[in-house]
């Protein structure tokens, strides 16, 4: 039996910068570890959606996305799966090799730009270390008693994660490895057009690729897919402290690293309405004159965090030296 | 109801009828002794159990996974009773049915959609401001200012037609007596209620919006399979419910607020930047939604006492929006503190998707106001008016000076 959360620092005291402490790190598959995250504090994470990632800041300076492939019913905990790039640019060698419990490491996000859409039956197509954010998917098809189907493809057996839980899934779990199968056999997968299916897709170019040209006679908006982006393209985050010019008030405050904005303001006496802290609920929205925010937050889609004219100063911080913010 | 004796041994038991017209009426006194009672409190009157202080109230609003809302928010439970109408697709509703609809108001209602509104809303409250300061400076606040704005602009935001929009102010009043006991209030709607459902279920096919409202973009949504063509009109449903009453009993909190804190009335005409600290400080004070239920998925500790699952929970946002252990001086209406935090529009995943249209509304009306208005004051008695959820006022006599 557990207690109600105890409401602890987070609305005593403003929030910190968000973060989350690695509990525990295991070797599922060659090439794969998965982390499990907690907040520092034991306390509730935000709450998230299938298809949802979060951005972590790594010590070594780097942001990397990563699906949660958790049970969103734990709000404790966060689980993601990494996959080891020997080519990559440090991210996720930096999480096998040394990232260990204990570590803090920053957190952006949740943010879903790959959400479950309400249908009767549903297919999955994964390819490697996408599969991860198909996992929350499929429970959640489950639960509402959706049909569906899922074909699963990587290099080897003993590269695919996962296969022990999904094997409770029995046939509707196609396991196909390429040096015993072959290329996915995606028209046969898919079989004719259905209006009511969408088609999920997660994998390496290559896959979405393949998956585009398969489902051409499908409804348009019946495959969404993700891009897996393991290459590693995260955007630059400041380690280090950043000015916020205040145009209206003509002040400028100095954020150090372990500082939200808000709570900066908030210290000299500059308060911005708030709500959640999490980046979720939107009151907090501020317009940005200049500099460019390091959106962090799980309300803009891509289009506006590239417009850089807002931002949410409860989790997002800045990229350049200077932001310049309309209070 | 059936009076049950306290499931539990050690748990405070208050046989107070918080939905009476005594606590209706003026519902501080209760709050107290409820926060004062501990951390939960057992209401043998309707077998529930109940929350006061801010941190338990706020840890069961985040808490969906232990305190579900699709059995129903209100005292009727939905696992054994059967709902006054198809329950929402938000509200009523927990993951992952909650997750499709929710993503999509989330969208329509956004701050970044609503930019478009705020120039054409601000000219809408001048507009008004000057018609009612032109007819006179001594008037009933609520009808000319608090229901006149919402009613002006939020029907076209949605895009409905202009017939019938004289039910939507007693159709939400009966939805949100409907979160009640079967009292008094409720009966006095039930007469009308298939009528007012009736046009209300009307305004929510695509056929009867405009193209350009916050219906038809929930439509639209539904075209690209974001939601199905089935929860588009139970999604426009929740707008028209939960939409009008609580943004005008709202405005009609402000107006309050200024009308006996004159002081305050002086700080927002010197800084008009405080119009959307004084709306959420007025929601943090008032709190116009005051109560909403929860119900338990397993055995819930709170305090030292166990809430078995399946067990109805009624939290008071209004008492924990005044909770010395989290406000100073709660009681106080004071544009100098920042309400941030406050759960007046609940908190986690039911947050009010509509917050930002209301504090948008607001704003625009106090903007007005504040341009022209120099001294606000109650110029007769005022009359609460009684709902089983909302904390409401029937008639805000107000006298202002202009500037």
């Amino acid at each position: 039996m557990l207690g109600v959360e105890q409401v602890g620092a987070r609305w005593r005291s403003g929030t910190d910068r968000a973060q989350v402490q690695v509990h525990d790190k295991v070797r599922v598959a060659d090439g794969v570890v998965t982390l499990t995250l907690a907040a520092p504090d034991g306390g509730r994470l935000p709450d998230w959606t299938p298809g949802a990632h979060v951005d972590l800041t790594l010590d070594n300076g780097l942001t990397r996305q990563y699906s949660l492939c958790g049970d969103r019913w734990d709000a404790y905990s966060y689980r993601v799966g990494v996959l080891l790039e020997p080519a990559g640019r440090g991210g996720s060698s930096y999480v096998h090799e040394q990232l260990a419990p204990g570590h803090v490491v920053g957190l952006g996000g949740p943010r879903n730009h790959f959400p479950l859409v309400p249908a009767g039956s549903y297919l999955f197509v994964a390819g490697g270390i996408g599969i991860t954010p198909i996992l929350p998917m499929i429970a959640q098809a489950d639960l509402l008693g959706a049909e569906w189907r899922l074909l699963y493809g990587g290099r080897t057996r003993g590269s695919m994660a996962f296969l022990d839980e999904l094997s409770a899934h029995g046939d509707r779990v196609q396991v196909r490895p390429q040096d015993e199968h072959g290329l996915l056999d995606l028209a046969g997968f898919l079989g004719h057009p259905r209006p009511d299916t969408p088609v999920y897709a997660c994998g390496p170019g290559p896959l979405l690729t393949a998956m585009e040209r398969a489902c051409a006679g499908w409804p348009a908006r019946a495959l969404r897919t993700e891009r897996f982006v393991a290459a590693e393209q995260g955007a630059p985050v400041r380690a280090g402290a950043f000015d916020v010019e205040l145009r209206r008030s003509g002040r400028t405050v100095t954020v150090a690293p372990d500082t939200s904005v808000l709570e900066a303001l908030s210290a000299v006496g500059v308060e911005v309405l708030s709500s959640c802290r999490q980046g979720t609920c939107g009151t907090c929205e501020t317009t940005v004159l200049a500099g460019v925010p390091d959106h962090r937050d799980s309300l803009l889609d891509d289009d506006e965090r590239a417009a850089g004219d807002c931002m949410y100063p409860c989790v997002s911080r800045s990229c350049s030296d200077r932001l310049v913010l309309d209070l | 109801m059936t009076l049950a004796p306290s499931p539990v041994a050690d748990v405070p038991v208050d046989d107070t009828d918080p939905f009476s017209h005594e606590v209706l009426e003026d519902p501080l006194p209760f709050h107290t002794a409820l926060r004062e009672a501990g951390p939960v409190v057992y209401l043998s009157r309707y077998d529930v159990h109940a929350v006061g202080r801010y941190e338990q109230v706020r840890a069961a609003l985040v808490d969906w996974q232990r305190f579900q809302s699709a059995a129903g928010v209100g005292l009727s439970n939905f696992r054994t009773e059967e709902p006054w109408r198809p329950p929402s697709l938000l509200l009523e509703a927990d993951p992952p049915r909650h997750d499709a609809p929710r993503r999509v108001l989330t969208s329509v209602l956004g701050q970044r959609a609503l930019r478009t509104l705020r120039e054409r809303w601000t000219a809408d409250a001048e507009q008004l401001v000057d018609q009612v300061l032109a007819a006179g400076t001594e008037f009933d606040a609520v009808p000319a200012l608090a229901e006149a704005f919402p009613l002006r602009v939020f029907p076209d935001a949605v895009g409905i037609g202009r017939d019938g929009r004289e039910h939507l102010l007693p159709y939400g009043d009966h939805a949100f007596n409907a979160f009640g006991p079967p009292n008094d209030l409720v009966q006095k709607g039930e007469h009308r209620v298939a009528q007012l459902s009736g046009w209300v279920g009307e305004q929510c096919a695509r056929e009867a919006l405009t193209g350009d409202g916050f219906g038809a973009a929930i439509w639209a949504a539904a075209d690209r399979g974001e939601i199905t063509p089935q929860q588009a009109p139970l999604v426009v449903r929740s707008l028209l419910t939960a939409g009008v009453d609580t943004t005008v009993h709202a405005i009609s909190a402000i107006l309050y607020g200024f009308a006996t804190h004159p002081d305050q009335w002086a700080r927002l005409v010197a800084d008009p930047s405080l119009a959307r600290v004084a709306f959420d400080e007025a929601i943090r004070w008032e709190s116009p939604v005051q109560t909403f239920f929860r119900t338990t998925t397993t055995d819930v500790r709170i305090g030292s006492t166990v809430v078995p699952e399946g067990r109805k929970v009624l939290m008071f946002l209004a008492a924990a929006n005044r909770d010395p252990r989290r406000w100073t001086e709660p009681d106080r209406y004071d544009l100098g503190r920042d309400p941030s935090g406050h759960v007046g529009f609940g908190m986690g995943l039911h947050q009010c998707v509509g917050q930002h249209v209301a504090r948008l509304e607001a704003e625009a009306v106090l903007t007005a106001l504040a341009r022209r208005v120099r001294t606000i004051e109650l110029a007769g008695p005022t009359r609460r008016h009684h709902n089983n959820t909302l904390r409401a006022w029937e008639t805000l006599p107000v006298r202002l000076t202009v500037g």
